[in-house]
């Protein structure tokens, strides 16, 4: 037990949890926005998926992270594009498209990767990371928090940014209108296909960060697939924060704990094996769900498609 | 979380959508059915283009290896059994509306505990009681797997989406810890459970490579089928599919039907990995996923949820998958061009609802 309490195994648990968690506080920010807005968001996979690839990709033809982190969120913007044309503009199934999207870039990056680098996955090298002066030489957390990609600030920057815009704007009292009541939006002048629109793209956007986060930042390094479900734990944080950004920063952190456990482990010289851990975020997300899952809310026409004169 | 919002069985079961002329209903729905596949392999066609390999040749070697050898036609039919159990299991749970989204976790999981099970039962059961002893546990396996979204879709009213998916992530690494250490197989280097003797699996039908499970499969999707359309059972659940509040004001125990249509959806997902495993592998290695469950979830779409139908498509899919294999070697890509297709098949379909309606409501106007 004096392993799990040691120094190294605290800030490599915190510093994991922070990589880890990054990429679903993005996509959770995202997955929220959408979700008031009254679009369930199930292809968020492979937005991430293709955020990840497009921004592993423009940062290893650039040597740019910047750049990478842009062809990213155009990348997660791609099948955002598609998702608010074919769910928010024709009102088709979002399950469906959603689901359709997530093969399509589980298959489409992985035939890309495929032709472009063969067999071999080539390594990106390690970022600077920006300290923050004093506040990077606290013992154990110091390391793990305050000496991060910038990124990483900005990611937790935009929490509260959204928290504002949801409270106090026009914006987010038009989001929340589309996801609860679209035909008082309707009605008070306002187009609940653009403001869902919108709220789509976003979610590509950040959702595409997300991804090219964890392909540049931590990993350094592409693989198919390499998401694995983080989009899926998104959804869920988006869920379970009813509303709240700093609910889905909290629960990334968590999550993002969860998934690092593996490698903090290691450091703190426990071995356990890789399947046991890795079912490790999902039980806890089924765990949460289990305890909480009653006192989720969600928009009343989450997943409805509006159609103007229909009840 | 309320999820009456979308639910699978708002996109089913409904008359074609594309307006009827004097033509039979059933070829109409055919066409329309048709449709996306053909636009699909067309747009698979350009993508392929733009890699710089050779469309046509693709497709022919895909109808070649998948269809008109003798070898791989006899493949295309085995891999039908699993695929035609998960269609099974869409099915109960689709028209019931809900989303069981989770097949390939229940998939794997019941697949690992039969491997498990199967060489251990072989010492003391005769072969026919080993088997059929082994399919009905997996189909255990596969319902309680399904028993936690169920109860919290069916009491709490927790999305079923999110659930299953995550029990289906949880399914797959915790079949690989039992592989890994529980069931390991002392004797190979790969991690990977005992294997059940050739001859003790599934009998092969007449002279071919094709084993009884593809039998086991059609009994089980027309069964399914004539539940779900001609009793009153299945009427029930599709009541609960189509609108929950009214099947409860109609007195029907709308959680009890959600827990049992989750159950036997689950158990036939199960059914189909014992099948698998039972016929084809005979064993299960460490980190074998074939995910047929969400490349499954659009076949079943685009059959409207009819039986028969998903014969169909299931059939065509099957020459896809395994045509595809040699076919995707031989043009220097991975296999994963298949998923792109599926995909396009997806949308395609999507699209082809939406014209349909259009044109639909053009004429009413």
């Amino acid at each position: 037990m004096d392993a799990l309490l040691s120094a190294p195994f605290l800030t490599a648990l915190i510093a994991g949890a922070v990589a880890a968690g990054i990429p679903l506080l993005l996509a959770g920010l995202g997955e929220q926005v959408s979700e008031k807005a009254g679009v369930l968001n199930i292809g968020i996979e492979g937005m991430m998926l293709m955020g990840a690839y497009l921004g592993f990709v423009g940062a290893w033809w650039t040597g740019s992270l910047w750049i990478g982190f842009l062809f990213g969120a155009a990348g997660g913007l791609m099948p955002a594009a598609l998702m608010a044309l074919f769910c928010v503009r024709l009102g088709l199934n979002q399950i469906v498209i959603g689901i359709a999207l997530t093969l399509g870039a589980d298959g489409i990056t992985a035939l890309l990767h495929h032709v472009q680098f063969s067999r071999t996955y080539p390594r990106l090298p390690r970022v600077d990371t920006v300290a923050i002066p004093g506040l990077s030489d606290i013992p154990v957390v110091g390391e793990a928090l305050f000496n991060r990609h910038p990124i990483v600030y900005l990611a937790v920057i935009a929490v509260p940014v959204i928290a504002w815009v949801f409270r106090r704007s026009h914006v987010g009292l038009n989001l929340q209108a589309a996801g609860d009541k679209p035909a008082a939006l309707d009605a008070a002048g306002v187009s609940v296909v653009s403001t869902r629109l919108w709220a789509v793209l976003f979610t590509g956007v950040m959702a595409g960060m997300g991804g090219a986060y964890m392909s540049t930042v931590g990993a350094g390094i592409f693989i198919p697939f390499m998401t694995g479900g983080a989009g899926f734990i998104a959804i869920v944080l988006a869920m379970l924060a009813r509303g709240r950004p700093s609910w889905v920063l909290i629960g990334a952190l968590i999550f993002g704990g969860s998934l690092s456990l593996t490698t903090a482990l290691q450091v703190g010289g426990v071995n356990v094996p890789t399947d046991v851990v890795q079912m490790l975020p999902f039980a806890m997300v089924m765990l949460v769900l289990v305890i909480f899952g009653r006192r989720a809310a969600l928009p009343a026409a989450l997943g409805l498609p509006y159609v103007r004169g229909q009840r | 979380m309320a999820s009456d919002g979308a639910t699978p069985a708002g996109v089913g079961p409904e008359a074609s959508p594309i307006a009827r002329g004097g033509l039979p209903d059933w070829l109409v729905r055919t066409i329309t059915a048709l449709i996306p596949v053909v636009a699909a392999l067309l747009a698979g066609a350009v993508v392929l283009l733009l890699m710089g390999r050779d469309p046509v040749a693709f497709y022919v070697n895909v109808l070649n290896r998948g269809l008109f050898s003798w070898l791989g036609l006899q493949e295309t039919i085995t891999r039908c059994a699993p695929l035609l159990l998960l269609g099974a299991s869409l099915i109960v749970a689709f028209r019931a509306g809900l989303w069981n989204l989770g097949v390939d976790g229940q998939f794997l999981l019941a697949a690992v505990i039969a491997a498990a099970l199967a060489p251990v039962l072989i010492t003391v059961l005769p072969v026919w009681a080993t088997l059929s002893a082994t399919m009905v546990v997996a189909f255990a396996v596969g319902a309680v797997w399904s028993l936690i979204p169920a109860l919290l879709k069916a009491y709490h009213g927790v999305n079923e989406i999110v659930t299953t998916l995550m029990m289906s992530f949880l399914g797959i690494s915790f079949a690989n810890v039992l592989i890994k250490i529980p069931f390991n197989d002392p004797e190979t280097t790969v991690p990977q459970t005992l294997t059940l003797a050739t001859t003790n699996r599934l009998p092969r039908l007449f002279d071919t490579t094709i084993n009884f499970g593809i039998v086991i499969a059609l009994v089980a999707i027309l069964l399914v089928h004539w539940v779900m359309t001609r009793t009153a059972f299945g009427l029930r659940l599709q009541v609960v599919g189509a609108n929950p509040r009214a099947a409860m004001h109609a007195g029907l125990s709308v959680p009890m039907l959600t827990v049992l249509t989750f159950g036997l959806s689950a158990g036939l997902a199960g059914l189909a990995g014992a099948v698998e495993i039972l016929g084809v592998w005979g064993n299960v290695r460490a980190d074998w996923d074939p995910a047929y469950g969400l490349t499954i979830i659009p076949l079943v779409f685009l059959a409207r949820f009819n039986g028969p139908a998903v014969i169909g498509f299931t059939f065509f899919f099957a020459i896809l998958s395994i045509g595809g294999e040699s076919a995707s070697r031989r043009a220097d890509l991975p296999n994963y061009f298949i998923l792109v297709l599926v995909a396009l098949i997806l949308v395609f379909m999507a699209l082809t609802e939406w014209l349909g309606h259009r044109r639909g409501l053009a004429r009413k106007a």
